[in-house]
């Protein structure tokens, strides 16, 4: 439950010097919110309320449509499981019982140590390569129970930590454009308000 | 065609084989239901912005393409439409529509609130297939959850037309609600703990299309087949809105909004919409009472009325008239109000004003008049007034939307932020009693003098603070009426009836006679008999210490009332007067439009209108005011008060109501000045009213009277640094040898050396602090 740290309220006043509305910079301040404490915390979603002059409420009503956006916290690794018609048809509901069980959560629980969540999805549009999983939106094909074992091994143990970072991270290399850059194509406000 | 052909101005299409005219960027559905065909609907409402929700308003169009369906709240008019409301596609179309918005309903229609005056249950009557393909299990939700103090949301009644969450985001700024996981979710939701206490929550309970939305005032407390109606106007505050009073079983259940062009738009306030509670309340006055042995006692009328003649008469002889004074009116009718100033005349009492010492002078209604719609059609409103959202909330509303439509500009200039301020074109603050010089300096300003040329000018003037001179405001208002002659006032008084009361006669007869004056007169011992009408200068009149020490040296107060109100607890008679809903009469708002107000309950006890109880007394004193029927005097009134005399048809004042006349508007002579600046160590006093307070009519309404919040003393974020006080902390407000204690309030809304304190709240009484006599209101604050 945390507002914005001062380094994310610079980004977000520099993202939304980009729009020429406030608002539309909604999207990308929550996913900094996100970034910053793995989930779209309360008292976040009232400070970029602030930042974009609109209310809470408001906020909240478009944030909740995206399933990618959580609300209370989730693992450090958030693993989706693709329970459609192609995975399932090559077992995925066994992988998915069988993760239910090596975690001792049920699918949408998060494990005790804060490292783990497990979310039974919709088609990820890997179906070629079926049964598939995501952790923190990174692939995984064909999986297995013994490769889903192996897979949260190397979580715990560390290893995959450069290729997945947790949950909420956002990409490591920000887009950054010059002033002149950003602002082009952009109306001004009175131009806006004119229409 | 070519290029200089003028655009048309009016398009002509066929509706079920009518033809019809209509305007290029109407609606089809309007210009549909203009000739007479009705389109089934959900969240169109005329009054938003359409959206295409509910998808239940297609009909079948033929246009050079051939025939298509078109969603006809979304679907501009074009030449030459050949449009059928019920051709065989059009008509499956519907049915499929209200076919899969029953698909989830609960159909819990007979312990619905809305079952019998539904839109979802009259529609699918008359528009649905009759029957449904869906076996399978409706969607459930936990119901219903409160979002508000006044409001219930129940999710599994909700068709998500967006007409509720339009409404608080689009009419009334307020976007507390809204539509949460959307998708196959999608539900009307606040924000986690933060209620949708919007103002004007009650509109969306009235167009909510289905009973998803209710309000604790109404909950199962009627069955619309039981509800009798009429309609009538709210006398709250001084818009005006026009509404229609529902009763069952001789009792008032509900308010809702009329919509009237000039005025309401179909909307209410919560206070105006909730307060009918009070009518009903238990604590109402409902026979007369005489004090015997220091208390208040059930009489007779004939034993009150003798009493109250003798005092009168009493006085009268040896004292003469102006040892008599009349305080009241404006709680009451027009007619109410002229009865009244009858009396005050045949007894020669001219000590008589209907304004509280809140109030305006009343020349302010001389001068050149707009109206609301014209204030709302100006290109420029330069407001001098208090929170209008906090007084008067659907002018707010009116205000709002010319804002955002960007029409108007508004030039506000006010010692705090209002509910305004964020759609003002420019929002100034100034210290109590330097508004006349903070005007002018706008008026030199290059870019408000090219404003002001843009067109009509209109100043919206109220009393923006009670701690404050009204004549700062009246000298700035005058200030711009020298620099734009054509610039018009809207003169937004308070209490719903001051205009007409004023009118009436209920208005100072020589100077120095007005409240403060006839308070001042009676502590100086001067005047022996106080009548109060539909008054309570104890809890009303800002000056605490000059009402306190009226009421401890007057003589004889005779009370006309329907609650035993703290003033009224000092009155040797107390006549008990019909409330709002229980008698007949007409009304005037802000603006000057007079409208009826309706009898819909039989009255509390045995209460009689206020005009009636003038007449009685009047027999009592040997006079005959000619008055005795309500006809009669409504004739009496409108002949002999030339202001009135367009109200004289009784169909005139049905509706839209109409304007009063107006005589030659007067001019302001004085030159502007402004008071003394404050000394550096002292704070200047903003006092102001909120929406719900102690008022008796919020008070005894229980939906509402929780709504009122503690006092404090709100102060702007640099001058609480300044003096190391913390948020909530307890400081002492001190000035003219008078102090309260009340917490402190972090307020940015707040000028800089400025301390706002609201009016009537719970806690420490401000007005101990105010002297009417006194310009405006240093203060001096300290922590302790
Ligand atoms: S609660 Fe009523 S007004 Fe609001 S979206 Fe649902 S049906 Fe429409
Ligand atoms: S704005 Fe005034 S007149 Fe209108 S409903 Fe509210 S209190 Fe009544
Ligand atoms: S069904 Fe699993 S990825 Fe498409
Ligand atoms: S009324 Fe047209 S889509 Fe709802």
């Amino acid at each position: 439950m945390s507002r914005l740290s001062e380094e994310r309220v610079a980004t977000a006043k520099e993202i939304i010097g980009r729009f020429p509305r406030r608002k539309s910079a909604l999207i990308p301040l929550l996913h900094l919110a996100q970034e910053q404490d793995g989930y779209v915390a309360q008292d976040a979603m009232v400070h970029i309320a602030e930042l974009l002059d609109l209310a809470p409420a408001e906020v909240y009503g478009t944030a909740s449509f995206y399933e990618m956006f959580k609300f209370h916290p989730v693992g450090k690794y958030c693993i989706n499981i693709c329970t459609n018609i192609s995975c399932q048809l090559v077992g995925a509901w066994n992988l998915l019982h069988h993760a239910e069980e090596r975690l001792g959560i049920k699918s949408g629980g998060t494990t005790q140590d804060g490292l783990f969540t497990i979310e039974d999805v919709e088609c990820i549009a890997a179906c070629t390569e079926a049964p598939a999983l995501q952790v923190n939106y990174r692939y995984r094909y064909k999986v297995t129970p013994e490769s889903f074992d192996a897979l949260i091994n190397d979580l715990e143990s560390g290893k995959l930590t450069g290729e997945v970072p947790p949950h909420g991270t956002l990409a490591s290399v920000r887009q950054t454009t010059t002033a002149a850059w950003s602002n082009r194509g952009v109306e001004e406000q009175a131009q806006v308000d004119a229409r | 065609m070519t290029d200089t052909a003028a655009p048309k101005t009016t398009v002509s299409l066929t509706v079920d084989g009518r033809s019809v005219e209509a305007t290029p960027g109407d609606l089809l559905i309007t210009a549909c239901e203009r000739s007479g065909s009705f389109v089934p609907h959900f969240c169109y409402h005329p009054r938003m912005s359409p959206v295409g929700m509910c998808r239940q308003c297609i009909v079948e169009v033929e246009g050079p393409r051939g025939k298509s369906l078109v969603v006809s709240c979304m679907t501009p008019v074009a030449d030459g439409q050949v449009v059928s409301t019920t051709s065989e596609p059009a008509k499956r179309a519907q049915e499929g529509v209200l076919e899969l918005l029953l698909a989830n309903h609960p159909l819990d229609c007979p312990v619905c609130d809305k079952g019998g005056e539904c839109p979802l249950q009259d529609q699918a009557f008359s528009h649905g297939p009759g029957e449904s393909r869906y076996v399978e299990e409706k969607r459930h939700y936990e119901k219903p959850i409160p979002i508000s103090d006044l409001v219930f949301l129940d999710r599994e009644r909700c068709i998500l037309c967006d007409r509720c969450t339009r409404f608080a985001g689009e009419v009334a700024g307020d976007p507390l609600i809204s539509f949460t996981s959307r998708g196959n979710n999608t539900q009307v939701m606040t924000f986690p703990d933060e209620p949708f206490s919007s103002y004007f929550s009650g509109n969306t309970v009235q167009i909510c299309p289905v009973g998803a939305l209710t309000s604790s005032a109404y909950r199962f407390k009627a069955r619309p087949w039981d509800l009798e109606q009429v309609e009538s106007t709210c006398t709250t505050c001084s818009v005006g809105c026009r509404t229609v009073v529902q009763s069952s079983r001789d009792e008032l259940v509900r308010y809702q909004g009329v919509d009237v062009e000039s005025v309401n738009w179909g909307w209410l306030c919560d206070r105006g919409r909730f307060n009918f509670e009070s009518v009903n309340s238990r604590n109402r006055v409902h026979s007369p009472l005489m004090r015997k042995d220091g208390t208040l006692v059930e009489t007779t009328w004939s034993t009150a009325l003798d009493a109250a003649g003798r005092i009168l008469r009493t006085v009268l002889n040896d004292k003469g008239p102006d040892a008599v004074s009349i305080i009241g009116g404006a709680r009451g009718t027009n007619e109410d109000a002229f009865a009244w100033a009858q009396l005050a005349d045949s007894l020669g009492v001219t000590a008589r004003d209907a304004q509280l010492g809140d109030g305006l002078p009343a020349e302010v209604f001389a001068l050149p008049q707009a109206t609301i719609a014209e204030a709302c059609a100006s290109p420029t409103v330069i407001l001098l007034a208090p929170d209008l959202k906090e007084e008067l909330p659907v002018l707010y509303l009116r205000l709002r939307d010319a804002a955002e439509k960007r029409t108007t500009r508004i030039i506000e200039v006010s010692p705090r932020a209002t509910g305004l301020s964020r759609y003002a074109w420019k929002s100034v603050r100034h210290d109590p009693g330097d508004q006349p010089r903070v005007v002018s300096e706008l008026l030199s300003d290059r870019d408000v003098v090219d404003q002001l040329s843009r067109g009509n000018v209109t100043v919206v003037m109220g009393r923006g603070n009670l701690a404050e001179s009204p004549e700062f405001t009246l000298l700035a208002t005058g200030a711009v009426l020298a620099a734009v002659p054509t610039a018009r006032v809207l003169p937004v008084v308070r209490r719903g009836n001051v205009r007409g009361a004023v009118t009436a006669g209920m208005t100072p007869q020589r100077p120095d006679a007005d409240t403060n004056a006839i308070l001042s007169s009676i502590a100086a011992g001067k005047v022996e008999c106080l009548v109060l009408v539909g008054a309570d200068p104890l809890s009303d009149v800002p000056d605490a210490d000059l009402v306190r020490r009226a009421f401890a040296s007057v003589k004889h107060v005779i009370a006309v009332d329907t609650f035993v109100t703290e003033s009224v607890r000092h009155a040797e008679v107390v006549l008990p007067a019909s409330a709002y809903g229980e008698k007949v009469g007409t009304t005037t708002n802000c603006e000057g439009r007079v409208s009826d107000v309706a009898q819909k309950i039989t009255t509390a006890g045995t209460a009689r209108p206020d005009w009636m109880i003038a007449a009685e007394l009047a027999l009592e004193l040997g006079v005959d005011l000619g008055i005795s029927s309500y006809p009669e005097l409504r004739d009496t009134m409108t002949s002999s008060i030339a202001a009135f005399a367009p109200a004289a048809d009784a169909k005139a004042v049905r509706g839209e109501g109409v304007l009063m006349a107006q005589s030659a508007p007067i001019r302001i002579t004085a030159t502007p000045r402004s008071a003394a600046p404050r000394l550096t160590h002292q704070f200047r006093l903003h006092v102001s009213r909120v929406m719900y307070d102690r008022a008796v009519a919020t008070n005894e309404s229980p939906s509402l009277a929780p709504l009122a919040r503690e006092a404090a003393v709100h102060m702007n974020s640099g001058d609480a640094q300044r003096l190391g006080v913390r948020d909530g902390a307890s400081v002492r407000l001190s000035s003219n040898g008078s102090a309260v204690v009340l917490p402190l309030a972090i307020d940015d809304a707040v000028a800089r050396g400025v301390v706002s304190v609201p009016f009537n709240q719970h806690g420490s009484d401000i007005r101990q602090l105010i002297r009417h006599d006194v310009a405006v209101t240093d203060v001096v604050v300290e922590v302790i």
